[in-house]
């Protein structure tokens, strides 16, 4: 299956793929209103770290695990994975327990404290490529076929 | 080839996964002695609480058993297995065959022989989604409730019990709520937390002779002469393999049903996945019954690849719960309170006032535990670095930082987890 990979060394840490993503998964799927005009803004699937005032940058998300951690330790059954490999959490039937935030060894899964429910990665069900490999000016983000690392 | 798997819940679909990954073809037959589909064993005390409703306590896809073709059988009690014709026998006098077997039967809950404890009406255990229907179903009429136990369950009661509106005291035997999973300086941030929403919390007490006349209870004497008053006694000491019915069967059951690393048990073709089973502990290899929901789903997955002739050998359960208690969530993974901590090296940031705790467990420059209480995103970065014995040694320091992430480990780590194979144009 496609997945999201980093290049460290091509990160810039401008935080574009962080707003592209919130731009996607926010309700108007525009910037600015997701930004500035929606009630909850919605969270960033991907986190980008930084040290040294952004010497050293990379963006980390989701591997869409092969046995994926998170599922195995979702006490909903709120985290499937889909035919398509593609690993989902369906927020209506998450509780908030945050299992899968304490199981996931890539630090993927976010918690959406407003909402009370746990967030990661779709891919974008509705786009070709992934928000934040779109809104990476620097091509740091890739999107393509490769196995979970 | 006839699989046979008796119990439903987390290490049975697991199992039924584990099995359909290598055969696609053989029958799947699952017992349950439970009247509900796989449901999310966890969530009975949010069902309790009321925070969410029943249809959310259905753990699979609708379409999963179909999916799957699982033959599934609810509402049935194994009784007996022999292993030497490779059958099951349920409670109803009939007889199901296998070629290979799985029990996944879990835990039943531990009550002591408390006096006065015998004929009363309102004893509760709380580990199945009709243990919380009665609670709820006599919430009306139930006004102070004691919880022996605080432990997972008891806690989780409790919170359940909380947001019905009614009085509780939770009474716990050890110098702290949750000692299994916690240390002293945890225990008391969330005990603290617990007492702020009006619970009151007894430690170093246990409950000695339940009061009352005839079914009717009216109190509960402890150890230390105090007397509570109540109306409910919940039962929450802990829970013990659920393999009673194992007697006679030539499978060798110690404190749970023992297995080896690909969880068959010691009688051949027969394996053991869950609570119900003791296998190799992570850090010593010992085998230990290790009651902790995502480990169960990994033997489950590892057993019904064994059963179905695939390869997949279990690392060791790591213990790691996550808990919310009364809006403070709590993460703690492996060695959190060691034995010996001179053998260890400790790192500790506290700040009980805004229930904040971090708490690093090292031994030999390896991460084997932590507990984070309040800030708990990316806790199982930590759960990596102990599965994979990462030497912590370059970046020690920053393992207490609420930010600490993969920017804090060495670049060849980062690519290895991150970066694209091959070269991209």
């Amino acid at each position: 299956m496609k997945r999201i990979y980093t290049i460290e060394d091509a990160c810039i840490g401008c935080h574009l793929c962080e707003v592209g993503c919130i731009t996607e998964h926010s309700q108007s799927k525009d910037p600015i209103r997701a930004f500035l005009h929606e009630q909850v803004r919605s969270i960033s699937r991907c986190t980008v770290e930084e040290l040294d005032g952004g010497v050293i940058s990379l963006s980390t998300t989701c591997r869409h695990c092969d046995e994926p951690d998170c599922l195995r330790a979702c006490i909903s059954g709120a985290i499937q994975k889909n035919d398509a490999g593609v690993v989902r959490i369906d927020t209506e039937q998450c509780v908030g327990c945050w299992s899968c935030v304490m199981a996931c060894p890539y630090g993927a899964v976010q918690r959406n404290l407003a909402k009370k429910k746990a967030n990661k990665c779709d891919l974008c069900p509705d786009r070709k490529s992934p928000a934040c490999v779109d809104a990476c000016p620097n091509r740091a983000l890739v999107y393509k076929e490769g196995s979970q690392k | 080839m006839n699989y046979v798997i008796i119990g439903n819940s987390v290490a049975a679909v697991g199992a039924i996964r584990g099995i359909r990954g290598v055969d696609e073809q053989g029958n799947i037959t699952v017992i349950s002695r439970e009247r509900h589909i796989a449901y999310g064993r966890p969530l009975i005390s949010y069902l309790l609480g009321g925070l969410i409703t029943e249809k959310r306590m259905a753990y699979l896809p609708e379409d999963f058993y179909e999916k799957n073709r699982v033959n599934l059988l609810l509402d049935a009690e194994v009784v007996g297995v022999d292993s030497a014709r490779k059958q099951v026998k349920l409670a109803a006098g009939d007889t199901i065959g296998f070629d290979k077997l799985l029990i996944a039967t879990g835990g039943d809950p531990f009550v002591p022989p408390i006096e006065g404890l015998a004929g009363k009406d309102r004893i509760f255990t709380f580990t199945t989604w009709d243990d919380a229907e009665k609670l709820k179903g006599i919430a009306a009429d139930m006004e102070r409730v004691v919880v022996i136990g605080g432990g997972l369950i008891g806690l989780k009661a409790a919170e359940g019990i909380h947001l019905l509106g009614k009085q509780i005291s939770i009474v716990e035997l050890a110098d702290r709520i949750l000692s299994a999973a916690f240390d002293r300086p945890a225990g008391r941030v969330v005990a603290k937390k617990m007492k702020a929403n009006g619970i009151d919390v007894i430690t170093e007490d246990t409950v000695v002779r339940i009061e009352g006349d005839g079914a009717r209870i009216s109190g509960v004497t402890l150890k230390s002469g105090d007397y509570i008053p109540c109306d409910t006694v919940v039962v929450a000491i802990g829970v013990r393999p659920a393999a009673g019915f194992l007697k006679g069967s030539k499978v060798e059951v110690n404190r749970g049903i023992v297995v080896n690393d690909t969880m068959e048990t010691s009688v051949k073709g027969i394996y053991a996945a869950g609570d119900v089973a003791e296998a190799s502990d992570f850090f010593s290899g010992q085998k230990n019954p290790m009651p902790i929901w995502p480990d169960a789903y990994i033997q489950g997955d590892v057993a019904g690849t064994a059963m179905a002739g695939g390869k997949k050998s279990y690392s060791g359960g790591l213990a790691m719960n996550s808990i919310e208690l009364f809006k403070v969530p709590t993460i703690s993974m492996g060695i959190t309170n060691p034995v010996e901590p001179k053998e260890f090296d400790i790192l500790t940031y506290q700040d009980a006032e805004n229930y904040q705790y971090r708490k690093i467990v090292l031994q030999e420059n390896r991460l084997v535990g932590a507990v984070l209480v309040g800030q708990v995103d990316r806790a199982g970065i930590f759960s990596g670095l102990i599965r994979e014995k990462v030497d912590v040694t370059p970046f020690k320091e920053q393992l207490l930082d609420p930010d600490f992430g993969f920017i804090h480990l060495t670049k060849e780590i980062r690519s290895t987890l991150f970066a694209p194979y091959g070269k991209v144009a």
